[in-house]
């Protein structure tokens, strides 16, 4: 298909149905290989920034936790623990158990969900069945604890609004022996594939120099052999009581970014026991009548990495400024270090390998060589593939 | 009944739109393929193009970049159609009202080209699986 | 590094700020002028090795700054020690706002850049690419979405 495309256009084949959201990479090839990238993120552009200038305090967690569907507890955490270092606020201690859980639980099936997409781009429709198949128990149990699959809406400045009923804690544990099996079962089938081995080794790797000067977080540093992870770095919530361990992998490429979200679903089901098991109790809020005038930073390691806030205020009951960064807005831009170079076959999982949270930035993609297309996104997944159906047959 | 609705009703093919979403909305639509609800069993196919489908499933807030292109989707896609406007956003904006960036709801932009077009409202943020099945089914039945 | 290390070493610059406040345990404020973050910049990210979070662009003013002015205030978190530290620089011009990029030696300040570009109008020398990135293709020109004098 050759078309001369200056903008997207459907005919391009961006709205695959496993493919969500709309982004822009324009990808420059030479033959097979990507020698150039550019992106325009616009679609998904709500200005949430300006609108929450003109929503009260206690109001903007609604609105913040919808800026990605995924990242929808860290978001609205985030954003409260600023506005708490702003006020001089500490939450009671139980409600910081209850962020806690809430936060570890949205980590499971956030990773969970991606295990599946990757499984996905690469042609193993089983994972992607399976893995969505098993993140379900872990949404049911959300709903059953605050009234939602996604968007709790339970942070709120001060604490929670809803609390953890002590007759579910049982329920949470046996829960958490289930999905313990069943990623036990997923990760051994991953990590024993030849086939995974070879097709996903070496592909799409972001070099640690790149991955400091993209300041990257979240998995995608911790499997490019940067241990920075804001739970230990700058505890917030419960983590500093609890234990549990930061993953982390040297090679950069895909396979180890697969590796370190597997095992830190374990490490979550880790700690969710714990605090499940340690919950103080107690109130979960506690009353704040103001918030001074000033300015704090609050963060939280979303699914993706780190969930950055900035609040300013006058004094007055709506934020002055209030500045959002999401972890896929320094991710998603890495993609040019570790696209780079790539055959086209390798784009769509070195992508995905980053876990866009295609919301928190935007995604769409297109090929396009002297302003011709020359694959769309279509082309470019089957090429993904086939691929991997040629390393199979290589291997069998 | 024109055998076009007939057909559409036995076995909906639909195209799913992201007009500007958080994603939760389409994360839930493509729940709907997994085998909790696995919708394939009720002949609702998931189709790669517009110009194979009955029916948009439509999510988000239809940003300003969005638009046009939502209108194009709408025009490549064969009538008759019935356009989903799945979530709260789509429906009537949700939280983002007051946006700077936002040209939506979807049933405003696409009246903008077709005063005519069918569009059923699937409200929820998300709504769930259950919730946009029976939406789906109802709107249909209705036609 | 520990924060008493980190304390020590951004006195190195202090030439170059205006301010050094320590907000809390964990957070640290530096304010300069638009002429020096270049070099502030690439102090804290070079010779500390400060990892980048990101660029905040404000329309300020009172209470915060007695004139209206342009802040822009660079992130970064020192990791070993939990510590954000805060670079608050100040654009005094508000008819043409323009500052140094920091993109040539920082790559992932390239996004954010072309952010502010968009929503705030200003203009970052030697950018690489200072194109469009967040507002629709048809967003008329000079409106700046964050400014003050746009509406909410």
């Amino acid at each position: 298909m050759n078309k001369k495309v200056r903008k997207p256009v459907l005919a391009v084949g961006p709205f695959h149905p496993l493919q969500e959201e709309m982004e822009f990479f324009q990808l420059t090839v030479d033959g097979e290989i990507v020698t150039d990238i550019d992106v325009r993120i616009s679609y998904n552009h709500r200005g949430i920034e300006k609108i929450s200038e003109s929503l009260q305090f206690d109001q903007v967690p609604f609105l913040v936790s919808r800026i990605c569907g995924i990242c929808s507890a860290s978001h609205p955490l985030a954003y409260v623990q600023a506005v708490e270092e702003l006020a001089g606020v500490k939450p009671p201690e139980r409600a910081l158990y209850v962020r806690t859980i809430i936060n570890e639980l949205e980590r499971i099936h956030s990773h969970l969900l991606w295990a599946g997409l990757a499984g996905h781009f690469i042609g193993y429709d089983t994972v992607f069945m399976w893995a969505w198949k098993y993140r379900e128990p872990v949404l049911d149990l959300l709903e059953e604890i605050t009234g939602n699959r996604n968007n709790y809406g339970n942070v709120k400045v001060g604490g929670c609004r809803e609390d953890i009923a002590d007759e579910l804690r049982p329920k949470i544990l046996k829960e958490l022996d289930e999905i313990e099996k069943k990623t036990d079962m997923l990760t051994k089938a991953v990590l024993d594939d030849p086939i995974l081995h070879a097709r996903l080794k070496n592909v799409g790797v972001l070099s640690k120099e790149d991955a400091i000067g993209y300041a990257v977080t979240g998995p995608t540093a911790r499997a490019s052999g940067l241990a920075i992870d804001v739970r230990r770095d700058d505890p917030y919530a419960a983590y500093a009581d609890l234990e549990w361990n930061v993953i982390t992998r040297p090679e950069g490429d895909v396979f180890a970014k697969v590796v370190v979200r597997l095992l830190e679903v374990f490490e979550s089901i880790k700690i969710v026991r714990q605090a499940t098991k340690k919950l103080p109790s107690g109130p979960i809020s506690v009353e704040v009548k103001e918030i001074p005038a000033g300015e704090a930073v609050g963060r939280a390691e979303a699914p993706r990495g780190e969930t950055f806030h900035y609040v300013r205020s006058d004094g007055g009951n709506r934020p002055v400024r209030h500045k959002v960064r999401a972890p896929s807005y320094v991710n998603v831009p890495s993609f040019k270090a570790s696209c780079i170079g790539q055959h086209i076959a390798d784009v769509t999982i070195t992508l995905a390998a980053v876990d866009p949270c295609y919301s928190c930035t935007e995604r769409l993609a297109a090929v396009e060589k002297d302003s011709k297309v020359v694959h769309d996104y279509d082309a470019l997944l089957r090429l993904s593939r086939e691929k991997t159906e040629r390393i199979r047959k290589e291997l069998l | 009944m024109s055998w076009k609705i007939w057909s559409l009703k036995k076995s909906p093919w639909v195209f799913h739109v992201n007009t500007g979403a958080c994603n939760n909305c389409d994360i839930e639509i493509v729940g709907l393929l997994t085998p909790k609800f696995d919708v394939e069993r009720f002949g609702i196919k998931l189709v790669g193009s517009p110009r194979h489908a009955d029916a948009l499933l439509v999510t988000g807030v239809v940003t300003a970049q969005a638009a046009p292109r939502l209108r194009e989707i709408y025009r490549q896609t064969p009538k008759p159609c019935v356009v989903f406007a799945i979530g709260a956003c789509a429906c009537e904006k949700g939280v983002f009202t007051n946006g700077y960036h936002v040209a939506g709801p979807v049933d405003k932009v696409i009246k903008e080209i077709d005063p005519d077009a069918i569009i059923a409202y699937v409200p929820g943020c998300p709504p769930k699986p259950e919730a946009i099945i029976s939406g789906v089914v109802k709107a249909l039945s209705a036609l | 590094m520990k924060l008493q290390e980190l304390l020590n070493r951004l006195s190195e610059i202090k030439d170059k700020l205006t301010k050094i406040e320590q907000a809390s345990e964990k957070r640290i404020y530096l304010y300069c002028e638009a002429e020096n973050s270049y070099a502030v910049n690439k102090f804290l990210f070079e010779d500390l090795g400060l990892r980048f979070v990101i660029e905040t662009g404000i329309d300020s003013g009172p209470p915060f700054n007695p004139i209206d002015c342009f802040e822009i205030i660079y992130h970064y978190s020192d990791d070993e020690s939990g510590c954000v530290v805060n670079l608050k620089v100040f654009i005094r011009d508000r008819e043409k706002p323009a500052i140094e990029s920091i993109t040539p030696f920082l790559p992932a300040a390239e996004w954010i850049e072309r952010e502010i570009h968009d929503i705030l109008g200003i203009d970052f020398k030697n950018h690489p690419n200072l194109k469009r990135l967040i507002l629709s293709d048809d967003w008329p020109e000079g409106v700046y979405p964050l400014r003050k004098e746009v509406k909410k």
